[in-house]
C-alpha cells in the first residue's frame, strides 16, 4: 500500500473496501460510505480531540535534548493530569523515522525533564528504558495551559509536514484525551451524520483515549496498545440497545471504539454507561459481544490494528482484502483509505468462534459508574 | 429572577459554561452570575494580567489566556476548555472587537479595521463554535441541553453611521447563527444572538466616550437576562420541547 503523505481528513477520491460477513468485498468511494448502512444500525463513533502530545525539551540533569511522546492516563477526569506514561526519544524531529532516532540519554528515577514551560519529574522506568511514568508540576489548569501552548500533534516521518492540531481533530472531536488521532473518524463529517440519520440509522459516540501507534522499537511496539482510559455515555448504551431491539447492527468507527466497547461488554453486568480502562489486546481469538462491523484505515499484516480485524474476519478474507487493496492503490496511515469489514463471527455465526473458548484479554483494571445528569 | 434561579438549582449546577471576552464588561459580569448559580466556568480573554486578576477574584472560574481572533490560538483555547470542563454544555461568543476608534464612516475606514472586526466579531466565534462543536453535539446526545450565545448588538439591524466595521460583522454573525440554527436543529443545539442593549462597558466607553453612563445599562442586569434565556432554553431542550 501506498503511505498517505498530505493531512487531507475527507480526500475526495478516498476509497473503502467492504467486506461482508459472507466475505464478499466491493469498492465504494468513502463519502457513500452511509449507503452501507440498513435502517436501525447505530454507528458509533470516538469523539477524543487530539492533544498535542509530543512535548520537547531538555533532560535537565545531562542538559540533552528529548522529545517527550505521552502515551498514556490512568483516568479522563479533567483534572488527573499530573502523570502520565510516556515514551522519550533523543535528539531531533518527527522528520527522523522513529527507528532512526538517536536514544535519549540514560533515565533515571528522580530525573528532571524541562518541556517548554512544563516542569516534570520521571517518576519510574516503566518496562522498556525509553517507557517512563512522569509527574508534572503545577496544578491541572497550570498543565493543561502548557500542554496547549506548548505541545505539538504526534506525527510521523512519513508526513511532508508539520501537522496542526487541526489536522488531526476529527469533525466531532470533543474532550481533548487522545495521544493520536482516532483517525477512522476523519471519515465523519456533518454532511455523512445528516445522511446516516437520513437512513434511519442512529449515530452515538464514547470517548477513548487513542494511544501512540508505534515507536519505532520492536520492544516497546509489543507492548502496544497501551492501556487507554474511555468513558461510555448512558446515551450510547441506549443507541446500542436500541438497535439490537430492532436487529440493527453496531457500527464501530475505528478500532478504539470497538475496544472500548467490548472491554465494557466484557465486565460483571455487560455493557453499561461509565469509564474504564481498556486492556489486552483484541484478536482472532476474541468473542466480540458487542460490534457488528467496523470503520477502520487499511493496516499492515502484523500490527495491532490488522490483528483486531481478525476478530470480524477469517484469515482468508483478510488476505482476499490486502491483495484487493494492493491491486487498487489504497493509501495506507491515519489519512489514507479505508476498510469496513463486517463481522463474520456474529450471531448466528459467532457460535462457532465462542467454541473456541473466551480470551483472557479483557482484565478489567478500573470501572467506576458514572451519572449522567 | 431569584426564584428562577433557586428553581433551576439543579439546572445550573455542574453545567459547563465557556465565555470570551471574560475580563470586562458584560463578559465579566457572566462570570460572575454563572458562577453565582453554580456552574463551572471558563472564561477567555487576552491579557493574561486581567485573567490572573479575574482568577483571584472569582477562584473556581477557569483563566484562559488567549486571542480569539488569531486562527493559532483557537485549538489552544479549545483544548483547555474541554479539557478543563470535561466536556462543554454552553458556549458564549462574547468577545468583540469594535473597528476603527475612534468610530468612523465606512469611506474613512482603513481595510485592517474592518479586517480586525471581522476576525474578532465573525472569524473567531464561527472557529470556536467549529472547535467546540463536537463537544456541543455530545452533550445534547447525553440530554443536557447545547446552546451557543452569540453575543448580538443593534447595530447588526439598525445602519448606525460610524458603526460600519463593528455593524457589518455583527449583522454576519446574526446571519451565521441563524444558518447554524437550521442546520444543527438535529444535533440539538441551539443558538441565541441576542441584543444585550447598550450597557455600561469599556467597548461602549471606546465607541461613545461622552455617553451618559447613567443611561446605559449595567453589564451585571444583562448578564441576568442571558442567564435566564439561556437557562430557559437549557429547560425546552432537556424537557425534549422544539427550540
Amino acid at each position: 500500500m501506498l503511505a498517505a503523505h498530505f493531512p487531507v481528513q475527507r480526500h475526495p477520491d478516498a476509497k473503502l473496501l467492504a467486506a461482508d460477513r459472507e466475505g464478499a468485498l466491493r469498492h465504494v468511494a468513502r463519502s457513500q460510505f452511509t449507503t452501507l448502512l440498513r435502517p436501525g444500525d447505530v454507528v458509533i463513533a470516538n469523539d477524543a480531540a487530539t492533544m498535542p502530545a509530543s512535548l520537547a525539551g531538555q533532560h535537565t540533569a545531562s542538559g540533552q535534548p528529548v522529545e517527550v511522546r505521552l502515551a498514556g492516563r490512568r483516568s479522563l477526569a479533567p483534572d488527573d493530569v499530573r502523570e502520565f506514561s510516556a515514551v522519550v526519544f533523543g535528539a531531533g524531529d518527527f522528520h527522523l523515522r522513529t527507528e532512526d532516532r538517536p536514544l535519549p540519554p540514560a533515565l533515571r528515577a528522580g530525573d528532571r525533564l524541562a518541556l517548554g514551560p512544563l516542569r516534570a519529574i520521571v517518576e519510574s522506568v516503566l518496562q522498556h528504558p525509553r517507557l517512563i511514568k512522569l509527574r508534572f508540576e503545577g496544578g491541572p489548569d497550570k498543565i493543561w495551559a502548557g500542554l496547549a501552548r506548548h505541545g505539538r500533534p504526534i506525527e510521523y516521518a512519513h508526513m511532508a509536514e508539520p501537522l496542526a492540531l487541526w489536522d488531526v481533530w476529527t469533525p466531532i472531536a470533543g474532550p481533548p484525551v487522545a495521544f493520536e488521532p482516532p483517525s477512522a473518524g476523519f471519515a465523519i463529517d456533518w454532511r455523512t451524520l445528516a445522511s446516516i440519520a437520513a437512513r434511519r440509522a442512529g449515530f452515538a459516540t464514547i470517548t477513548h483515549a487513542a494511544g501512540i501507534s508505534s515507536t519505532g522499537d520492536a520492544e516497546l511496539d509489543a507492548l502496544l496498545p497501551f492501556d487507554e482510559p474511555y468513558r461510555i455515555p448512558a446515551a450510547a448504551v441506549e443507541a446500542i440497545r436500541r438497535a439490537r431491539e430492532t436487529g440493527g447492527r453496531v457500527i464501530a468507527i475505528g478500532t478504539t471504539v470497538v475496544r472500548a466497547l467490548e472491554h465494557a461488554a466484557a465486565r460483571a453486568g455487560g455493557l453499561r454507561a461509565g469509564d474504564g480502562v481498556a486492556t489486552g489486546r483484541i484478536g482472532p481469538h476474541s468473542a466480540l459481544q458487542v460490534v457488528d462491523a467496523v470503520l477502520s484505515g487499511t493496516h499492515e499484516p502484523g500490527t495491532s490494528h490488522y490483528e483486531l480485524l481478525r476478530a470480524f474476519a477469517g484469515d482468508a478474507t483478510l488476505q482476499r482484502m490486502d491483495a484487493e487493496l494492493n491491486a487498487r492503490g489504497y493509501r495506507t496511515h491515519e489519512f489514507g483509505d479505508s476498510v469496513f469489514v463486517e463481522n463474520a463471527f456474529s450471531l448466528p455465526a459467532r457460535g462457532a468462534r465462542r467454541d473456541r473458548g473466551p480470551e483472557g484479554c479483557y482484565e478489567q483494571v478500573q470501572s467506576t459508574d458514572m451519572t449522567i445528569a | 429572577m431569584t426564584d428562577t434561579r433557586m428553581a433551576n438549582g439543579g439546572l445550573w449546577r455542574g453545567l459547563r459554561v465557556a465565555i470570551t471576552g471574560g475580563t470586562s464588561g458584560l463578559g465579566l459580569a457572566l462570570v460572575r452570575e454563572f458562577g453565582r448559580r453554580g456552574a463551572q466556568v471558563a472564561f477567555v480573554a487576552r491579557g493574561g494580567e486581567g485573567v490572573e486578576r479575574v482568577e483571584r477574584q472569582n477562584p473556581a472560574a477557569h483563566g484562559i489566556a488567549g486571542d480569539i481572533s488569531k486562527k493559532e490560538e483557537i485549538h489552544p483555547i479549545a483544548i483547555q476548555i474541554t479539557g478543563q470542563l470535561g466536556g462543554l454544555d454552553v458556549l458564549v461568543n462574547n468577545a468583540s472587537a469594535l473597528g476603527p476608534v475612534p468610530l468612523a464612516p465606512l469611506g474613512d475606514t482603513e481595510c485592517e479595521d474592518l479586517e480586525r472586526a471581522l476576525a474578532a466579531n465573525l472569524l473567531g466565534p464561527f472557529r470556536l463554535t467549529k472547535a467546540l462543536l463536537g463537544a456541543l453535539a455530545a452533550s445534547a446526545r447525553e440530554g443536557r441541553g447545547a446552546v451557543v450565545v452569540n453575543v448580538s448588538s443593534d447595530a447588526a439591524v439598525q445602519p448606525y453611521p460610524g458603526w460600519g466595521a463593528y455593524g457589518a460583522s455583527k449583522a454576519a454573525l446574526r446571519h451565521m447563527s441563524s444558518i447554524w440554527n437550521a442546520e444543527l436543529a438535529a444535533s440539538g443545539i441551539q443558538f441565541l444572538s441576542p441584543d444585550p442593549g447598550d450597557m455600561d462597558t469599556p467597548l461602549h466607553a471606546l465607541a461613545v466616550p461622552d455617553a451618559d453612563r447613567a443611561e446605559l445599562k449595567r453589564p451585571e442586569a444583562a448578564a441576568l437576562e442571558l442567564a435566564d434565556a439561556i437557562g430557559a432554553a437549557l429547560e425546552r431542550q432537556r424537557a425534549g420541547a422544539p427550540c
